[in-house]
């Protein structure tokens, strides 16, 4: 037998570097697993959520109460026998594991609960009734049944196959008066609201003013009080109306166990039968259910309808943020690193620049709160809006004071990015632009700034990546879980930084673990968490095309 | 470096130094050409930079000892030297490119037009817009062609595009580079070759109109065409500006200076007309110098 070629040995293998190089790829295949893997997890049961999954009805066995069961199948699971006999449901002897479904019941109403699970030893069968009819609500989450008739004023106009189209017509002339209605109560009404609230606040200036009960001023706030009144009662009287029609039509429909009640046409948000739809017909669906999500405003204590105030919010912020940290970094960096001395005290700032990066955010939140709600924004109510008080304007949590306190969160990273950036740019580049007359300052806004633009772009997208997925802060100083307006919109002065907001983080935070009906919001959960990853991925790539637009431009002066 | 210059380093007065006494004071080109005996340069040429008793320490280490030099006017003076003798950091003096740097310290004077430029009363960028340089290395801002030659101009407040055309393009042609980019003066400089970047460097420090033109090894970083260019500009550019060039390349400073200055180890050791250097240097460390015995 020939010696053992040492090449091939354990120990030659170890030589040879790769074991070295088995453990960097595998780390790297590790890494791009856990996150392909997270985001597919995310992405299938997000958007799973919105599809029409066919209605099963499961045939019970002998002796339950009611011989059917009709629902969604939204889980699976194997659990063992031990576990589902402690519930007191007969398993079949020898028997370690069943399977157990999770049915999706709604009608609240009736049930008092959406969900219910199911194992293999409580029913016979299943099977897909085509003519199943399921209505999502506007409360008590869904609807699931046989629709029976359509009336119109209590009276029957439609039954059977007939009441579909029937039903189709009345919601469609429902939500045109819903439009109507929302847009008399947000827009208008609003308008009046907002004035009426302006001229009561103006009246409490005139007061604080010391100005004479027989003020004229009084008089005209007065008159222009008593018109808007009179829009105001104008608008109830149509809005009287509008509600007396919405509430004309109903619907008869039959639960699975056999009870009949109406449902006011009013309260329906789309009505399908998913048995029956084709795959285009599921996909139209799907389409409008998506489009719901991301432009409609939540429903039943968010665990329906959309998520378009997290996302204005969220979105919003973190715009805020960068157009408040971005000069703030870049001019503290120019300081640092143009001006500044560098000697120890200049390194003792930047080690603590770089030190706050690592303070936890939660810290941020409690400082943002002690300093800029209640004292700078104190001291900004009593100043400028002492007519409000004790209602505070800008001495709560908002837009202005999150945007602020994450500003604070991400500065560190601008500072020292941009830091980076300055230099790196070529002594001969400044020499240049000196020798040719210019001065200090004129060399740094013509040749040095312009160059640096693509590091202080990387300080930008490290900023909002940071501060697009922060919560903790923003509990303290001015997410909500639901806010009743956006803080942008048609009313003066247009973008309202004393509002409070919705976020997308909060609301995956608050559907999921705040939520009264966990088990419905849970998809909510994974969509949304979805959504705030493309939202930051979006925000990110549009920072990062406009830094190599930029790096291209200057690329070739660095090398 | 096998030999030390050491009566050079005990002559702190350079009067006493023969090679010295005819430039240190008043224009004297008579006694320069006497003392070279040579009869190439016109009498009574005006002084453009007179330079008394110029020291500069960087921290505490000398780099100028005691320097007294004079540069007249719209001729090219070359120095020329062993790496790290000086003579970048004298010729950095002269549009004040050392304060730059921390922990400098200079002594003595340097006058331009009788003006020395060390006095508090001047602004260095309008020193700096009278002494243009050109580096090393070429270094074009990132910017398009026409932009770098208007940079000087935009930087003293002209927005007129018509004055800004015609500058850029008188600038272009003298630096020999119109023909070559007229086509695309609004294109990336960084798009140039190296020596199309140098010339576009020298275009951008004429196009302000400084009295001198301070080049720093300009050729260096150069292939030989682009080279022989810049030589050639050089001697066009003297008509108009005064030159001072500083090379490590005793062939160019011969081709084209009118007048050389060696120096070593922070010292100038000779200054005189370069034909007279370059034929019959003064000094033996001249002579070893240029004949290659070290350096």
């Amino acid at each position: 037998m020939a010696a053992p070629d040492p090449e091939k040995s354990l120990l030659g293998w170890f030589r040879s570097g790769m074991p070295w190089i088995w453990l960097t790829a595998g780390t790297v295949s590790f890494s791009l697993i856990m996150v392909f893997g997270l985001l597919l997890l995310i992405t299938l049961r997000g958007m799973g959520h919105f599809w029409p999954h066919d209605v099963a009805r499961l045939h019970l066995i002998e002796g339950t109460d009611v011989p059917y069961a009709l629902g969604q199948i939204v889980d699976r699971e194997t659990v063992t026998a031990a576990r589902v006999k402690a519930l007191g449901i007969e398993v079949p002897p020898g028997r370690d594991f069943v399977d157990r479904y999770l049915l999706k019941i709604g009608n609240r109403d009736v049930n008092g609960f959406d969900f219910k699970w199911f194992s293999e030893a409580e029913f016979t069968g299943m099977d897909y009734p085509p003519d199943v009819f399921v209505a999502e609500r506007e409360e008590w989450g869904n609807f699931y049944g046989y629709l029976e008739g359509v009336k119109e004023s209590g009276e029957l106009v439609a039954s059977g196959e007939q009441a579909w189209p029937a039903l189709r017509e009345r919601l469609a002339r429902k939500q045109v008066l819903k439009a109507r209605i929302s847009a008399i109560e947000k827009h208008t009404m609003g308008k009046v609201s907002a004035t009426l609230e302006r001229l009561r606040l103006q009246r409490r200036a005139l007061q604080l003013d010391g100005a004479p009960t027989d003020d004229p001023r009084y008089a005209d706030l007065e008159a222009v009080g008593r018109s808007q009144d009179e829009i105001y009662n104008r608008l109830s009287e149509e809005l009287a109306v509008l509600y007396g029609e919405i509430v004309r039509d109903t619907i008869t429909v039959r639960t699975i166990d056999g009870a009949v009640t109406d449902l006011n046409v009013q309260t329906l948000v789309r009505v399908f039968a998913p048995n029956r739809m084709n795959v285009v017909e599921k996909l139209r669906h799907y389409g409008s259910k998506i489009a719901e999500f991301l432009l409609d405003d939540p429903r039943e204590a968010n665990t329906e309808g959309g998520v378009f105030p997290a996302i204005f919010g969220t979105v919003l912020m973190v715009l805020l943020m960068s157009v408040l940290v971005t000069p703030f970094g870049v001019i503290a960096a120019i300081y640092l690193r143009e001006y500044a001395h560098q000697g120890t005290l200049t390194r003792i700032i930047r080690i603590a620049v770089n030190n706050l990066a690592g303070v936890p955010s939660v810290v941020y939140g409690v400082f943002g709160l002690g300093f800029f709600v209640y004292y700078a924004g104190g001291t900004i109510d009593q100043l400028f809006f002492p007519e409000a008080l004790p209602a505070p304007t800008f001495g709560t949590p908002g837009m202005l004071w999150s945007s602020l306190t994450l500003a604070l969160l991400t500065v560190p990273v601008v500072i020292v990015a941009t830091e980076e950036g300055l230099s790196r740019i070529p002594r001969s580049i400044r020499e240049g632009s000196l020798a040719l007359g210019a001065t200090k300052a004129e060399t740094l806004w013509r040749t040095v700034l312009p160059m640096a633009t693509p590091a202080m772009m990387t300080g930008l997208i490290l900023a909002v990546a940071r501060a697009a997925g922060e919560v903790a802060p923003l509990m303290m100083v001015g997410v909500v879980k639901l806010a009743p307006s956006l803080p942008l919109d048609g009313s003066f002065p247009f973008l309202h930084l004393d509002r409070k907001f919705m976020h997308l983080g909060f609301h995956i935070f608050d559907v999921g673990f705040q939520s009264p009906n966990v088990e419905a919001a849970r998809p909510l959960v994974y969509a949304t968490s979805l959504l705030l990853v493309i939202i930051i991925v979006t925000l990110n790539l549009a920072a990062i095309t406009i830094r190599n637009r930029l790096r291209d431009r200057y690329n070739a002066a660095e090398t | 470096m096998q030999q030390k210059p050491e009566p050079h380093r005990e002559a702190t007065d350079i009067s006493n130094n023969p090679a010295n006494a005819g430039l240190s004071r008043r224009v004297d080109v008579d006694a320069l050409r006497g003392s070279h005996g040579a009869q190439t340069q016109e009498a009574d040429l005006p002084i453009c930079i007179d330079v008394k008793n110029l020291n500069l320490f960087y921290s505490e280490k000398q780099a100028l000892r005691d320097i007294n030099l004079v540069i007249p006017e719209k001729r090219v003076t070359a120095f020329i030297g062993p790496s790290g003798c000086g003579k970048s950091t004298l010729l950095r003096c002269f549009n004040r490119m050392n304060d730059l740097i921390d922990n400098v310290r200079i002594d003595g004077e340097v006058n331009l037009q009788g003006e020395n430029i060390f006095d508090a009363s001047i602004n260095i960028a309008t020193l700096r817009r009278r002494v243009g340089m050109v580096f090393q290395k070429p270094n074009p801002f990132p910017k398009s062609i026409y932009e770098n030659v208007a940079y000087g101009l935009r930087i003293q407040g002209i927005k007129a595009r018509r004055v800004l055309d015609k500058a850029v393009e008188r600038s272009l042609r003298r630096a020999a580079l119109w023909d070559e980019v007229k086509d695309r003066v609004h294109d990336s400089a960084l798009g140039l070759s190296g020596g199309q970047q140098q010339r576009l460097v020298i275009a951008r420090a004429i196009a302000i109109e400084p009295e001198v033109l301070l080049l720093d090894e300009p050729a260096s970083a150069l292939d030989p065409i682009s080279t022989l260019k810049i030589e050639e500009l050089i001697y066009e550019l003297k008509n108009d500006y005064t030159i001072v060039i500083v090379t490590h390349n005793m062939q160019q400073a011969a081709r084209v200076s009118d007048f050389t200055a060696f120096m070593y180890m922070g010292d100038l050791i000779e200054v005189g007309s370069t034909k007279a250097l370059f034929t019959a240097p003064e000094k033996k460390q001249t002579e070893d110098y240029i004949t290659g015995r070290y350096g």
